[in-house]
């Protein structure tokens, strides 16, 4: 596909722990085009987050990318030296975590750890560096910026942390920003802050953004295409609008229904058992253990990713006999 | 200052009529008045340890729950939920204020007799955020919960084994998962093990702390719909303290809002959702992402950050992130009362506005 900024294709990084192989991610493929919003939504263990550790090549030991390709302004990063790695992270893809604390050093200041980003990558002085920084720090809603710059992460609180985290991750105006559940640490009052601010923030810089998350509120509120993960494998991936209106794998259907609303109750659905183990993952179809309509084929086979219609495509043997509810709300 | 606030249901409960029940008796179980907490803010310095502050972690609080009821409690982070929670079971000492369970004086039983306390401890449980630090990862499943039989008493040793696969079933979980440590079970199946815990007292009242939080989605249906169908069963009543509104919701009858340390709104669930009457309640509703491709109102974006308890904003707390706030906001408090609409309580002088 042409004018595509990322294009991840049949990614898998399998982790080689003592007890096995995790294939934490097994066969994703994401498409990002230029300043659009992609959701990436599952559980624990769907393999979301290690996705975009892959995409940043920092898999963390046992893991490995074993196979697949990752295009980024249609170069393969996996074809990358380790120095030119260096050179896109935090300038061209930069990148957001859930834990700001985490995320922060704890022994830098705040000043030190915006400007450290912007002299690596930028031809500017300290000086221009801090003016920059400061003005990061205003975008970003953080009032007295000189005062904070000063700061050491601690002085913070969790939203003010996660602005800083924000503030670094712009400081070079990134095409590609993946934001990896950004406000799952947040209160609700300042989580809506954050999304706000990401919201104008990707208008502003015209970048793409990858927004993981497990919370179907935010994927309603923010993307405009979905891929749904479960075990490492795409379910599903389509236009938001059909995810909620006419969802196709019942994975999708089923985590529509087991989520309670705001606005109603009505009897939430039980999506019955577990999260599978990713070293012996189910056979054929990975949901097959807790789907309501699994049939004998569902254990048997694994199912390809079909298109359904244009841009919409499932990985699901009965997608085509199934009538699936969207979420009424 | 402090109402007890006793309520009673309206009829408008049809949508919940399938998943709740009504309390079958309307006497209090549990009333909270005027509670108050404050934790001092020590400074240590060479000469010894001075106090420089108090936190008002939870400022004339006062409830009731009835039989089989749920209440739920809602805020954000520090706004001392989860300290009135553990006020409720004399886990922390309150500095004020009384806490009645069952006829019976938390504070004087718990500060006097304890013989009484214990029998009291069986009555009311508490099931915490975090399952995996709840759980002894070096016992049994067996042992964490016949530690509770043997510190009770309430169960002769010959029925343990009978018992703890009684309660593991009432958590659908198998007899086998007894001899299993916490470290061989999912996020969600320890969590039903701390709530098979707290069940092996047989309580009347249980604190649920978050007790979805920590959970995947798809397993946060399981534990809600779980704790529904015990609450039926047992006629058990809940304290559900959380900052997910989505599920206080779900599980709630009535629910009481807090902000720094006050309760500033108090009503059945399906009214205050629906008609929210104190800004701070329909800032908090309207923050939630809503899961729906057609719902786009334009979120109430709430200024700043919640101030510290330390010291407090005066008069109302919630004036300087509020957008209705005017003069007497900043000079006289509000009470919490239920005026505008029977048995809807709401801490705002201008909640009228918003009928």
């Amino acid at each position: 596909m042409i004018g595509k900024l990322l294009e991840v294709s049949n990614l898998r990084t399998y982790f080689y722990t003592e007890a096995g192989v995790v294939k934490a991610v097994d066969g994703i493929s994401i498409d990002v085009g230029k300043s659009e919003t992609v959701g990436l939504v599952g559980e624990s263990g769907s393999g979301k987050s290690v996705t975009a550790q892959s995409i940043l090549r920092i898999v963390p030991p046992p893991g490995r990318i074993v196979e697949g390709s990752i295009k980024f302004q249609g170069a393969d990063i996996l074809q990358k030296s380790e120095g030119e790695m260096r050179m896109l992270r935090g300038s061209k893809i930069s990148v957001i975590f859930q834990d700001p604390s985490s995320s922060l050093n704890p022994v830098y200041t705040v000043e030190k750890q915006l400007t450290d980003i912007i002299t690596l990558h930028q031809h500017v002085n300290k000086r221009e560096a801090i003016q920059k920084a400061e003005s990061l720090l205003t975008r970003v809603g953080i009032s007295e910026s000189k005062k904070r710059l000063r700061a050491y992460p601690h002085e913070l609180s969790g939203g003010m942390k996660q602005r800083v985290a924000i503030a670094r991750a712009l400081s070079c105006e990134p095409s590609l920003l993946l934001a990896d559940e950004p406000t799952t640490s947040l209160d609700v009052t300042i989580q809506a802050q954050v999304l706000e601010l990401l919201k104008e923030l990707q208008a502003e810089y015209e970048m793409s953004m990858v927004m993981i998350t497990h919370d179907m509120g935010i994927v309603a509120d923010l993307t405009r295409r979905v891929t749904v993960a479960y075990a490492g494998k795409v379910m599903e991936v389509a236009d938001t609008r059909n995810v909620f209106t006419d969802p196709k794998h019942p994975y999708t259907e089923a985590l529509l229904k087991a989520v309670p609303s705001i606005r109603r109750t009505r009897a939430l659905e039980v999506i019955p058992g577990n999260i599978p183990n990713l070293i012996e993952p189910p056979s054929g179809c990975v949901f097959h253990p807790r789907c309501k309509y699994a049939k004998e084929i569902c254990s048997r086979e694994v199912p390809a990713l079909e298109e359904v219609n244009g841009g919409h495509y499932v990985a699901c043997h009965l997608w085509r006999e199934l009538r699936l509810e969207g979420r009424a709300n | 200052m402090g109402t007890t606030l006793h309520v009673t249901y309206g009829e408008n409960l049809d949508s919940k009529a399938e998943l709740t029940k009504m309390a079958t008796n309307q006497e209090a179980l549990l009333s909270v008045d005027s509670l108050v907490k404050h934790f001092d803010v020590v400074e240590r310095g060479i000469f010894g340890r001075k106090t420089i502050g108090e936190i008002h972690a939870v400022d004339n609080v006062s409830f009731t729950i009835s039989r089989g009821e749920t209440l739920g409690l809602v805020g954000e982070s520090g706004c001392g939920k989860t300290t009135t929670g553990k006020v409720i079971l004399f886990l922390e000492k309150p500095t004020s204020g009384t806490v009645i369970f069952e006829q019976a004086n938390i504070c004087q039983v718990f500060s006097s007799d304890k013989e009484g306390a214990r029998k009291l401890r069986s009555r009311m449980q508490m099931v915490f955020q975090n399952p995996y630090s709840s759980l002894d990862p070096r016992m049994t499943v067996y042992d964490i919960i016949t530690e509770v039989f043997a510190i009770h008493k309430n169960i002769p040793k010959s029925q343990w084994q009978q018992r703890v696969s009684e309660l593991l079933r009432m958590v659908n979980l198998e007899d086998y998962h007894a001899e299993r440590y916490p470290h061989e079970f999912s996020g969600g199946q320890r969590q039903r093990i701390a709530i098979a815990r707290a069940l092996a007292v047989n309580p009347k009242f249980i604190i649920l702390d978050e007790p979805v939080s920590s959970l995947d989605v798809s397993i946060r249906a399981q534990i809600l719909n779980l704790l529904i169908a015990l609450q039926k069963r047992e006629n058990l009543s809940y304290l559900y303290i959380s900052h997910d509104l989505s599920s206080v919701r779900q599980i709630s009858h009535r629910v009481a809002v807090m902000y720094l340390g006050e309760i500033v709104e108090l009503a059945h669930t399906d009214i205050l959702f629906d008609k929210p009457l104190h800004p701070y309640t329909q800032a908090l509703i309207a923050a939630v992402p809503v899961p729906d491709v057609e719902h786009k109102t334009i979120r109430m974006i709430l200024p700043g950050e919640v101030p510290s308890p330390i010291n407090p904003p005066n008069a109302c707390r919630f004036h300087p992130r509020c957008p209705h706030a005017t003069d007497i906001c900043r000079q006289t408090a509000p009470t919490l009362k239920d005026d505008l609409i029977k048995d809807h309580f709401v801490a705002c002088h201008h909640a009228d506005k918003f009928l």
